[in-house]
C-alpha cells in the first residue's frame, strides 16, 4: 500500500441506523486530513472506527508500522478520580515504555507548565485537559495523530497554538495527522485534503479549494455556510 | 517442605486478602462499581449451596461461581452493551434466587455472615497464593487501569485491550470477594470492597497514597475484626471497625 491508511467501502451502523455507507479514501503519509460536517453525521464514529474501538463493515488498513495518538473529543471526567496530570503521563509512559524526558518534550510542545501537572485531572480547565491529552497522545512517538476537535474548549490564543502544534508535527515531525474539526479557517489553512460528511449518508474527498466552496458547504451543511481565509504567513 | 504455623498462616491469609479487597477496591470506586460489589457477592449463594449438598468445601464452590458470574457479567455487557452494574444486578438477583431454593441448614449463616471455621493447609497456601494474585494483577496493571478510567478509547490506542482488561478486572474482583467470604459472608463482603476504598479516597492526595490508605485500612479493619469476633461470625466485627474508620475520616475537613 502506498499510504498510510485505506479505507474501502467502510459502512459503519449504530443500531438500526448507518451512519456512512461505502465509504472510500485514501491518506498519504505525512499529511493532513480533515473531516468536517454537521453535528450528527458521524466523523467521531469514523476515528473511533478507525482506531478499532467500533465494528464495521468494508476494509480499513493502516500501514505497517503505524503508531497513533488519539485525542478524543472533549471527555466527561464527572468521574471521582484522585489521578493528577503526572499521573496520567506517567501511566501512558509506563505502558509505551518512554522516559521522562519525552514527557517534558510533550508538554514544552502543547505549552503546559509541569507545575500544573501536580493538579489532579477532573479539576483541570477545558484547555489544560484538552492540552494533556494532546501531551499524553504525542508520548510513544505516534506517526499518525487522530484528533477529534482538539482545540474545543481552549481560549482564542490557545486555539491557535493548538493549531500551531498539530502543524509543527505534521510539517516538521512528518506525522500524518487526521483532524475533526468545526473550524473551516483551520481546515482551509492545514488540510492537504477533506473529507466531508453530509446529511443523507453523501460524503466527499478532495483538496480543499475544491470541498470547501460555498455550494459544497451548502450540500454538506444544508445551509450557507462562510469561513475566513487566514491570509499566508 | 516448608510449613507455617497456623496461627501466621491465617494471619497472613487475612493480610493478603485484605490488602488485594483494598486495592480492588480502589478501581472498584473510580469505576463507580461500589454498588456492584454487594450484588456480586450475592452470585456466590448458589455456589456455596451447591458445594454444601455435594459436601465440598463451600469457598471452593462460592469462588467458581464467582468466577463463572463474572465472565457471564462480562460476555453480558459486550453483547448487550448495558453498563456493568446493571448486568451485575440482573445476574445477582437470578442467582439469589437459585440460591435461595438450593441452600438450607446451619451453614448457610456463616455463608451469609462469614464463619470462623478451620481451613486446612492446603485451602490457606492456596488463599494467599490468590490473594497475592490479585495484589500483582492491580499493581501490574495499575497504568492500563488508569489510563482505560479515563477513556476507552485512548487505552486502545495506547496498546490497551481493553475488552480483556475488563474480564481481568472483573475476575479478580470476583476472586477477591469469594477469598473474603470466610471472614465476611456474603452479606458483608462488598462492605470490605468499599469502606477502605472510600476511606483513601477521603485522606488520599495520590493515586498511590490512596492504594497505600485502603490496604491499611482494610487490613486493621480484617485483622481487628477478626479477633474481636472470638470464634463467632467475624463479618459484622470487620465491618463495624471498617466503618467505624470511614466515619472518623469525616472529623477530617477535605481541601478541595
Amino acid at each position: 500500500m502506498n499510504g498510510v491508511l485505506e479505507v474501502e467501502d467502510l459502512t459503519v451502523s449504530l443500531g438500526e441506523s448507518e451512519l456512512f455507507r461505502r465509504l472510500d479514501f485514501s491518506v498519504a503519509r505525512g499529511s493532513a486530513l480533515a473531516i468536517i460536517g454537521p453535528n450528527g453525521v458521524g466523523k467521531t464514529v469514523l476515528l473511533r472506527a478507525l482506531i478499532g474501538a467500533l465494528p464495521y463493515k468494508g476494509k480499513i488498513r493502516w500501514a505497517a508500522n503505524t503508531r497513533l495518538g488519539y485525542v478524543p473529543q472533549k471527555l466527561d471526567l464527572d468521574r471521582d478520580l484522585p489521578v493528577n496530570g503526572r499521573d496520567f503521563l506517567n501511566a501512558k509512559a509506563a505502558l509505551v515504555n518512554v522516559k521522562g524526558e519525552e514527557i517534558m518534550r510533550a508538554l514544552r510542545s502543547v505549552g503546559l507548565e509541569e507545575a500544573q501537572l501536580s493538579q489532579p485531572i477532573d479539576s483541570m480547565s477545558g484547555g489544560q485537559f484538552q492540552r494533556l491529552l494532546v501531551a499524553f497522545a504525542l508520548l510513544g512517538k505516534p506517526n499518525v495523530l487522530l484528533l477529534d476537535e482538539p482545540a474545543a474548549g481552549v481560549d482564542e490564543p490557545g486555539q491557535e497554538q493548538m493549531n500551531e502544534v498539530i502543524h509543527r508535527m505534521q510539517s516538521v515531525e512528518g506525522m500524518t495527522v487526521l483532524l475533526v474539526s468545526h473550524d473551516l479557517s483551520v481546515v482551509y489553512r492545514y488540510a492537504d485534503q477533506v473529507l466531508c460528511l453530509g446529511r443523507g449518508q453523501n460524503a466527499c474527498f478532495g483538496a480543499p479549494r475544491e470541498m470547501l466552496t460555498p455550494q459544497m458547504l451548502y450540500d454538506i451543511y444544508g445551509s450557507p455556510v462562510s469561513f475566513h481565509v487566514h491570509d499566508a504567513a | 517442605m516448608f510449613t507455617m504455623p497456623p496461627d501466621i498462616a491465617t494471619l497472613a491469609l487475612s493480610v493478603s486478602m485484605a490488602i488485594a479487597a483494598g486495592l480492588i477496591g480502589c478501581f472498584a470506586v473510580m469505576r463507580r462499581l461500589t454498588v456492584a460489589a454487594d450484588p456480586l457477592s450475592h452470585v456466590a449463594l448458589p455456589g456455596i449451596a451447591i458445594a454444601l449438598l455435594l459436601h465440598v468445601n463451600p469457598l471452593v464452590g462460592a469462588i467458581l461461581m464467582l468466577l463463572l458470574g463474572a465472565f457471564l457479567i462480562w460476555v453480558i455487557e459486550r453483547r448487550s452493551r448495558l453498563a456493568t452494574e446493571t448486568v451485575i444486578g440482573v445476574v445477582f438477583a437470578v442467582a439469589l434466587a437459585i440460591g435461595a431454593v438450593l441452600a438450607t441448614g446451619d451453614e448457610l449463616i456463616d455463608a451469609l455472615l462469614g464463619g470462623s471455621g478451620t481451613l486446612s493447609e492446603g485451602e490457606t497456601v492456596l488463599g494467599i497464593a490468590l490473594a497475592l494474585g490479585v495484589i500483582a494483577f492491580v499493581l501490574r496493571t495499575r497504568n492500563a487501569l488508569v489510563v482505560s478510567l479515563v477513556s476507552s478509547e485512548i487505552a486502545m490506542t495506547s496498546g490497551v485491550n481493553v475488552a480483556r482488561l475488563n474480564l481481568y478486572f472483573l475476575l479478580a474482583f470476583a476472586l477477591t470477594i469469594g477469598l473474603g467470604l470466610r471472614y465476611l459472608g456474603v452479606l458483608l463482603m462488598g462492605s470490605l470492597i468499599i469502606i477502605p476504598a472510600a476511606i483513601a479516597r477521603r485522606l488520599a492526595k495520590s493515586l498511590n497514597g490512596m492504594f497505600m490508605i485502603s490496604a491499611i485500612s482494610a487490613v486493621v479493619s480484617t485483622v481487628g475484626g477478626t479477633y474481636a469476633a472470638a470464634g463467632h461470625q467475624s463479618g459484622p466485627f470487620i465491618v463495624m471497625i471498617a466503618g467505624g474508620l470511614f466515619f472518623l475520616t469525616l472529623l477530617r475537613r477535605r481541601n478541595e
